[in-house]
């Protein structure tokens, strides 16, 4: 349900403001635009800086103290081998579901898309509740797992399971438009010139739809390595084993070691400004691929 | 109303759409701006109506210097290409609509506003439409809505953007007579933006030839066409055979052929390029001829009132900058009596030959 | 594999390209174990509860304090992103201004900013203490810790939603509509509200449904700032977390239910919106 990201070119505001047409008076356009700064700075910019700020506050020893303490190295570890399974596994799944659905005409299309996008309306909270709901030890799985010593809540695969269903949708809701705009006909043609199904995939679709991969893969991440709600119910908040970032951030912060947990924050801040930089680079890569083709 | 655009420049960074142009548009006339694309014509169009500003130079519009006016107070009426039409209005609300954001003084009341809307949609007989919706009209009554969106507002002046360029051949033609017709009903002071010299030619009392930003020629249909003034209005209108030369006396040499000229126009040794318009050329068969640029027949193509010939330049031609083809329209008794054989080696000899200096051209 | 093929009865001249059995196949199988079976068991727990039983749960007086504060705050926040996300995408597509592109790859944000995080900065802002917090203070408004924290975190959260679908709308509007009506002597404010506001309105309220569906199920960035006291500052998904640390399983699935029934509604709304945005501004033709 997110619209994090349709790729899309930008105009050159230039000929809206050389045209007598489309030009506001002066101080209409400085109303505006003043109102829309302010309400940037305000709701975006400040708590950045902030972010930063606190994190700095005292100093860089301490700054770095608190990153290499063993806790925050292992939440570091747990947040990247969660992502590194959450996000492949919907990469596979959003092509495969991209091909099926943009390549092909069947009943029920719509409302597939439709459920493909159900993540992102359900709260990351719910998201939590239902993998408790399945293997807690009140649930559906509860007794079987304890009875051959599995844990899935409190546990590693749980954060994974949650972790997946909440960054479902990215890729494939960034493919599927992508791959419908394109249409058929190039994948018809090398499937006429003799290519099987993994050759055309392959050398005619894949190079196609790169950037819009990426794009997906790139959201996926970021929300896979932030996700908070969704974790925080079946984490457990076990220090050192079942903390990711996010929630090693919230046990400093309700500690009331403010320090340590901007500082863990500023690096998950890092990471969304690198996933932006990413993101502003492929659009820009995109929209030079579509001036190429036109 | 009479429109007069005094020395106006406009500059798109390197790009100059506007060299100085001054040009005079007499009230009531149907003026059609000509040239090819990137020419400057919908610049100049836009220019006239306010949407652009120019760099320098006045817009006059009956005799009041509007350069500063917005183009809501210029009482234009414009007619964009793609229409423009508001999609979230029926067709009766756009043609309204210029009515409706009179200021209240002004603004005539709902009833009034309901008769010129339906005295303006039967104008352009689309009355039984004053319920659809933009999405639901075929082009040419998009068009047709447009204009009389336009015109709702009484404008003193009608300006129409490559008014029938996204319309396909057959609707084209149509609404040309039309608007010829509309024109000659309403008497609007009228400027028309084309790069269909054929379109130009048919509807316009005028023509306005422009190139690179320039006013190459301004002068009625007739003249334009069999007069032209320039190399590029020569080009311009209408299929043209080039054959570059120097000036001799009452000739002009063409390599080591020699063709009849009046010798209007040119200096004795100038270096100089002809232009002759297909019907302007003949064919002599005849090996000892010794008139006329020598060529060879590739293609007859004999059906219809006329029949057209179409040669080759003998070899080297290309080398030498010069052109490679030519083309020539005689009657079909004309044909017969030649009796040309793909392949056969000819002359060609113009009636009548214009030149133009090397340069210029 | 061939029998779900069989079934969605792809028409046969789409059948040329190879794989649909294989990639629909994987695509349901993977839908269904990770999603629908998942979210299935939160209807089917909360059957456990008699209908009665059900209501009381869902109407207890702290539960209802939440959802008004939820619902509350969320739809005043959507509110105030569609007025100032039209004014920043206004001000991205048509003013040249330094600083342009990095405002406009910073609206991104709070898709890119772990919550946690989002939440932690903007505490430390609005607090008494903070940048912004002790300017406000002396004003007499707190803002961290109140009602009025949640609405600030909810706002943050929905900041690139109006300005995302509005923007691509604004840059595909044809400047000639703008023209014509300025020819027809229509004055700006009179264009704006005639001729520019009818086209993005179905993009405006789209952004809206989608800035308050976000924002009702907002957890990570809210719970920071929001101070938590019952009856006053409670979100609705804290009444989840609550009921799960007392180990009440039943009681949190049956407002899960609640919030899950809204997001479908919602969730059926943002699509005939889209539909009508997509109709309204000719992009399906």
């Amino acid at each position: 349900m997110a619209v994090a990201g349709v790729l899309h070119g930008r105009v050159d505001a230039r000929r809206f403001e050389t045209n007598a047409a489309t030009r506001e008076s002066p101080w209409v356009r400085r109303t505006i635009l003043g109102a829309a700064l302010a309400f940037f700075a305000l709701f975006l910019l400040l708590p950045l800086v902030a972010v930063f700020f606190e994190a700095l506050r005292k100093g860089w020893g301490t700054y770095l103290t608190a990153l290499s303490d063993a806790d925050a190295l292992a939440a570091i570890k747990l947040t990247l081998i969660t992502a590194l399974v959450a996000v492949p596994l919907n990469l596979v799944f959003g092509v495969a579901a991209a091909w099926a659905i943009a390549k092909f005409q069947f009943r029920g299309k719509h409302f597939l898309t439709t459920l493909i996008d159900l993540p992102f309306s359900v709260s990351p909270v719910i998201a939590g509740l239902i993998f408790v709901l399945l293997f807690g030890a009140q649930g559906w799985f509860g007794e079987w797992l304890s009875a051959h010593d599995i844990k899935i809540v409190f546990a590693v695969p749980g954060i994974v399971l949650a972790t997946v269903f909440v960054t479902f949708p990215f890729v494939a809701r960034e493919l599927i438009p992508l791959m419908e705009a394109q249409g058929r006909e190039e994948e018809e043609a090398a499937t006429v010139l003799g290519a099987n199904g993994f050759q055309t995939f392959w050398r005619v679709t894949l190079p196609n739809i790169k950037w819009g991969l990426l794009y997906g893969v790139i959201l996926c991440n970021a929300r896979a390595m932030g996700e908070f709600g969704a974790v925080s119910v079946v984490s457990g908040h076990i220090r050192g084993l079942t903390n990711t970032m996010p929630l090693h951030v919230e046990i400093l912060y309700n500690e009331y070691n403010f320090a340590a947990a901007f500082a863990v924050a500023s690096l998950l801040a890092l990471l969304a400004l690198v996933t932006l930089g990413l993101k502003t680079f492929i659009e820009w890569k995109a929209s030079q691929a579509v001036k190429e083709t036109d | 109303m009479s429109i007069q655009v005094q020395d106006i420049h406009k500059q798109f960074g390197n790009f100059t759409a506007l060299d100085h142009v001054t040009l005079d548009f007499p009230t009531g006339e149907l003026v059609a701006l000509l040239g090819p694309s990137g020419c400057g014509k919908t610049t100049l169009l836009r220019v006239i109506a306010g949407l652009e500003t120019a760099d320098s130079g006045r817009v006059i519009l009956e005799g009041e210097d509007a350069s500063g006016t917005h183009v809501r107070e210029r009482q234009v009426g414009f007619v964009f290409q793609h229409y423009a039409l508001f999609r979230h209005m029926s067709v009766f609300e756009n043609v309204a609509f210029g009515l409706r954001v009179k200021p209240r003084k002004e603004r005539p009341n709902e009833a009034e506003i309901r008769k010129r809307v339906h005295r303006l949609l039967e104008l352009v007989q689309l009355d039984w439409l004053a319920d659809r919706y933009p999405s639901q009209l075929s082009g040419g009554q998009r068009q047709r809505i447009a204009l009389a969106r336009a015109l709702a507002v009484e404008p003193r002046v009608l300006l129409l953007d490559e008014p029938f360029g996204a319309l396909d051949a057959k609707v084209r033609k149509e609404l040309r007579r039309w608007l010829r017709h509309l024109h000659d009903e309403l008497h609007v002071t009228s400027i028309f933006v084309t790069h269909d010299q054929e379109e130009a030619l048919e509807v316009a009392d005028r023509v306005v030839l422009m190139n690179k930003g320039r006013v190459e020629q301004v002068g009625t249909p007739q003249e334009v066409y069999e007069h032209p003034a320039t190399p590029f209005v020569y080009g311009f209108l209408g299929a043209v055979n080039l054959f570059h030369g120097r000036v001799d006396g009452e000739h002009v040499q063409v390599g080591d052929a020699v063709l009849p000229h009046d010798g209007r126009d040119a200096d004795h040794g100038a270096e100089v390029v002809g232009f002759a318009r297909p019907h302007e050329l003949d064919i002599v068969t005849d090996p000892a001829a010794t008139a006329g640029v020598a060529a060879v027949v590739s293609r007859v193509l004999a059906f219809g009132a006329s029949a057209r010939v179409e040669l080759d330049a003998l070899e080297g031609a290309a080398e030498r900058g010069e052109p490679t083809h030519y083309e020539v329209v005689l009657t079909r008794e004309r044909v017969t009596e030649l009796a040309l054989t793909e392949g056969q080696q000819v002359r060609l000899v113009p009636s009548s030959l214009r030149v133009f200096p090397r340069e210029a051209a | 594999m061939s029998a779900v093929a069989a079934f969605f009865n792809p028409t046969r001249q789409t059948r040329v390209l190879p794989g649909f059995g294989l990639s629909i196949g994987y695509t349901l199988v993977y839908l269904s174990l990770l999603v629908l079976i998942p979210l299935s068991a939160v209807f089917l727990k909360s059957a456990e509860l008699s209908l009665a039983q059900f209501w009381d749960v869902v109407t207890a007086p702290r539960v209802v304090a939440s959802y008004k504060l939820s619902f509350g705050a969320s739809l005043l926040a959507a509110a105030i992103n569609a007025v100032f996300g039209l004014a920043l995408a206004w001000a991205l597509v048509r003013y040249r201004f330094p600083g342009k592109k990095l405002i406009d790859a910073l609206v991104d944000l709070p898709f890119a900013l772990p919550t946690a995080v989002a939440g932690i900065a903007l505490t430390a802002l609005y607090a008494g203490n903070g940048w912004v917090g002790s300017l406000l203070e002396p004003l007499g408004i707190k803002v961290a810790f109140t009602p009025l924290g949640v609405l600030v975190a909810l706002v943050f959260i929905g900041v690139p939603f109006v300005v995302r679908t509005v923007q691509p709308i604004l840059e595909d509007l044809e400047t000639e509509l703008e023209e014509a009506a300025a020819s027809l002597g229509a004055h700006r404010w009179t264009t704006f509200r005639r001729v520019i506001l009818p086209i993005l309105t179905p993009a405006l309220l789209t952004g809206f449904a989608l800035a308050f569906a976000r924002a009702v199920g907002e957890y990570g960035s809210v719970i920071f700032i929001a101070g938590n006291m019952p009856m006053v500052s409670e979100i609705t998904p804290l009444m989840i977390i609550t009921k799960l640390e007392q180990y009440d399983y039943v009681g949190a699935t049956a407002i899960a239910v609640v919030m899950l029934v809204l997001s479908f509604v919602l969730l059926l709304v943002i699509n005939l919106l889209q539909a009508w945005s997509a109709k309204a501004t000719g992009r399906n033709r």
